[in-house]
């Protein structure tokens, strides 16, 4: 075989390994879910009608439920919430001595990581089909077709790529779990500092500014765009730059944080 | 590449055997602190060689370097025909590793550890199932096959472990202190699987151990490590004989006899509480023969005759001794630190 399809052989060997390893551990699974789930029903419920009618009052919205207004945002937290698990899973993985053992092997390096990372990407996006499906339940009324619901999925996917590669290298940076699951905690309030919540029109200027030029902005935007309707513009466009230029800076940075670690 | 083995003449100019494990001048230091000073080893195929030492003489680091896990700073080792710093992906692929602790994947059963290391091998599904119950079987471990690593006892997550090694099929093993933590019953267990190992399968073994009995056990040669550095190395005999200390002790009925023995043996000590003597000796036939000669010459009846040995225990104590106090002077010096 040649050295291409070994490494893919053995990224796959990994990847069974990790999703082996998720399920006879769902707890990790679950926290991932939490997080979301927990803030659609908190501003559905709770903050919703205050907050809808607010930005109602400002023209913010339009005629759109708040529930509407807010799912995007919150469905793309499932990412960043992932984000953390894999730091922690990552982290935890490199402590144990099956690492060392398989680094004295015959296995690709590359797919050590490479498992561990499609691994959670796979974890990730079904988190992200449970959290529709809850959004859904609770009155998010999208008006996508199809080709919208691919392409939202497509922009998510390519969300939880980039930060999976970037929580990976923080998880192998981290020096303990605890400080692996903390480091990856300023990208869950990002979406926050975006237009997740309110519209950023509504923030004070300073804020704001750092609001439309944060990532997550453009991604919300898009994916608001695609599920109701509202306005992409050159959102769709930016995000996708985002997301290639996180993803080779989170890969970069886990393939020299993995040499690093592994070279004594 | 060629993949003959190096020759290296072995150190008692005698018939030449090819060397599994071959190193010269190792070195390595973290920082200030010298984990390696220079080693050197010669380990035939087919054979066990026991590195014995206390904790922080340098044994694990040594396996880490052979086992490609760790750089060294200096010197030449090759381990199976395979240059370590040439060839890393050749050396790992003739040896297998069974590490301090356990590298067996907790969240996964045994049976799918061993397949994992099936797949991982590319062994190809109906070779790594027919291996994986062969070993399953031979260890003893058909019943906790479907266990995760978790619900394993330390003798049986040792046993999981090296099955796991022995999935690849390795030339060269290396057991990284394979019975520490282990109880006395899980430790014979794990002798007679290395035991076996070697027997059947020819394959050749480097053990790190703090335990002497476990040296003198399996080991065929055994080098002593003490503060980076070998500082004595030879089969288990060759090491007990280095050391004085051996002696044939006589036991008598009555105290008149020991009386009178004394009068025989001018060298000997007596101890009256017992009724002993001890007479020295390097325990050999000649010597134990003229000492009941004398006995019988002298007409002096005596009630038990033994000899004693030293044991590994006593070299052991001999041979790292001497290092000791440096030790604890680094050990302090770090503890202010």
């Amino acid at each position: 075989m040649s050295t291409l399809a070994l490494t893919m052989t053995d990224s796959a060997t990994m990847l069974r390994r990790n999703l082996k390893r998720a399920i006879r551990y769902p707890s990790l699974t679950f926290s991932v879910l939490l997080m979301p789930i927990m803030m659609l029903l908190l501003f559905n419920y709770a903050f919703g009608n205050t907050l809808g009618t607010g930005i109602t009052a400002m023209g913010g919205i339009g005629d759109v439920e708040y529930i509407d207004y807010v799912a995007p945002g919150i469905i793309l937290m499932t990412a960043t919430s992932g984000a953390v698990a894999t730091a922690i899973s990552v982290c935890l993985d490199m402590t144990q001595g099956i690492v060392k053992r398989f680094r004295t092997m015959s296995v690709s390096r590359a797919a050590i990581l490479a498992g561990h990372v499609v691994g959670s990407v796979i974890q990730t996006m079904i988190g992200l089909v449970l959290v529709v499906g809850v959004a859904l339940a609770i009155g998010f009324r999208p008006n996508a077709n199809a080709l919208e619901w691919l392409a939202a999925f497509g922009l998510l996917g390519f969300v939880t790529l980039a930060l999976t590669w970037i929580s990976a290298a923080m998880g192998l940076v981290a020096k303990t779990p605890e400080s692996a699951s903390n480091t990856p905690l300023p990208l869950t309030f990002m979406p926050f500092l975006g237009s997740a919540i309110v519209p950023a029109d509504s923030m004070p200027s300073a804020m704001r500014w750092f609001t439309e030029y944060q990532p997550f902005t453009p991604m919300i935007e898009t994916l608001r765009g695609l599920l109701l309707g509202t306005e992409i513009g050159n959102s769709g466009l930016i995000s996708v730059a985002w997301c290639l230029a996180l993803t080779v800076a989170g890969y970069v940075w886990a393939r020299v944080a993995f040499a690093r670690v592994t070279r004594q | 590449m060629p993949s003959s083995v190096m020759p290296t003449s072995s150190r008692e100019g005698g018939r030449r055997s090819p060397a599994a494990i071959s190193v010269q001048g190792l070195r390595k230091s973290y920082g200030e602190k010298t984990v390696l000073d220079g080693i050197d080893l010669h380990i035939p195929e087919g054979t066990v060689f026991a590195l014995l030492g206390p904790n922080g003489a340098g044994k694990t680091t040594t396996v880490e370097i052979l086992a490609t896990l760790v750089r060294a700073d200096d010197g030449r080792a090759s381990v199976g025909g395979h240059d370590l710093a040439a060839d890393p992906a050749g050396v790992r692929s003739v040896i297998g590793v069974t590490g301090q602790f356990a590298a067996v994947d907790e969240l996964l059963t045994v049976q799918e550890n061993l397949i994992l290391m099936a797949d991982l091998h590319h062994l190809g599904r109906e070779e790594g199932r027919r291996r994986a119950a062969e070993l399953l079987d031979r260890f003893e471990l058909t019943e906790a096959a479907a266990q995760p690593g978790t619900a394993l006892s330390g003798g049986m997550r040792r046993k999981a472990d090296l099955a796991m090694t022995l999935m690849g099929d390795p030339r060269v093993i290396f057991l990284d202190e394979p019975t520490t933590g282990l109880d006395p019953r899980s430790r014979r267990t794990m002798w007679e699987i290395i035991r076996r190992l070697v027997d059947d399968q020819g394959v050749t073994i480097l053990l790190t151990t703090q335990y002497l009995d476990e040296a003198d056990e399996l080991a065929d040669r055994i080098a002593v490590l003490d503060g980076g550095k070998l500082v004595a190395e030879g089969t288990a005999e060759e090491l007990k004989r280095r050391i004085p200390g051996g002696h044939i002790r006589v036991r008598f009925a009555e105290p008149e006899q020991l009386a009178a023995a004394v009068q025989v043996f001018e060298v000997a000590e007596a101890d009256q509480e017992s009724l002993t003597l001890h007479v020295p000796s390097d325990g050999s036939l000649p010597m134990l023969r003229s000492v009941i000669d004398l006995l019988d010459a002298a007409s002096i009846e005596a009630a038990e005759l033994s000899v004693h040995t030293p044991d590994l225990d006593d070299v052991f104590l001999a041979l790292t001794g001497s290092s000791r106090r440096q030790a604890d002077a680094t050990t302090q010096l770090e503890n202010v630190r």
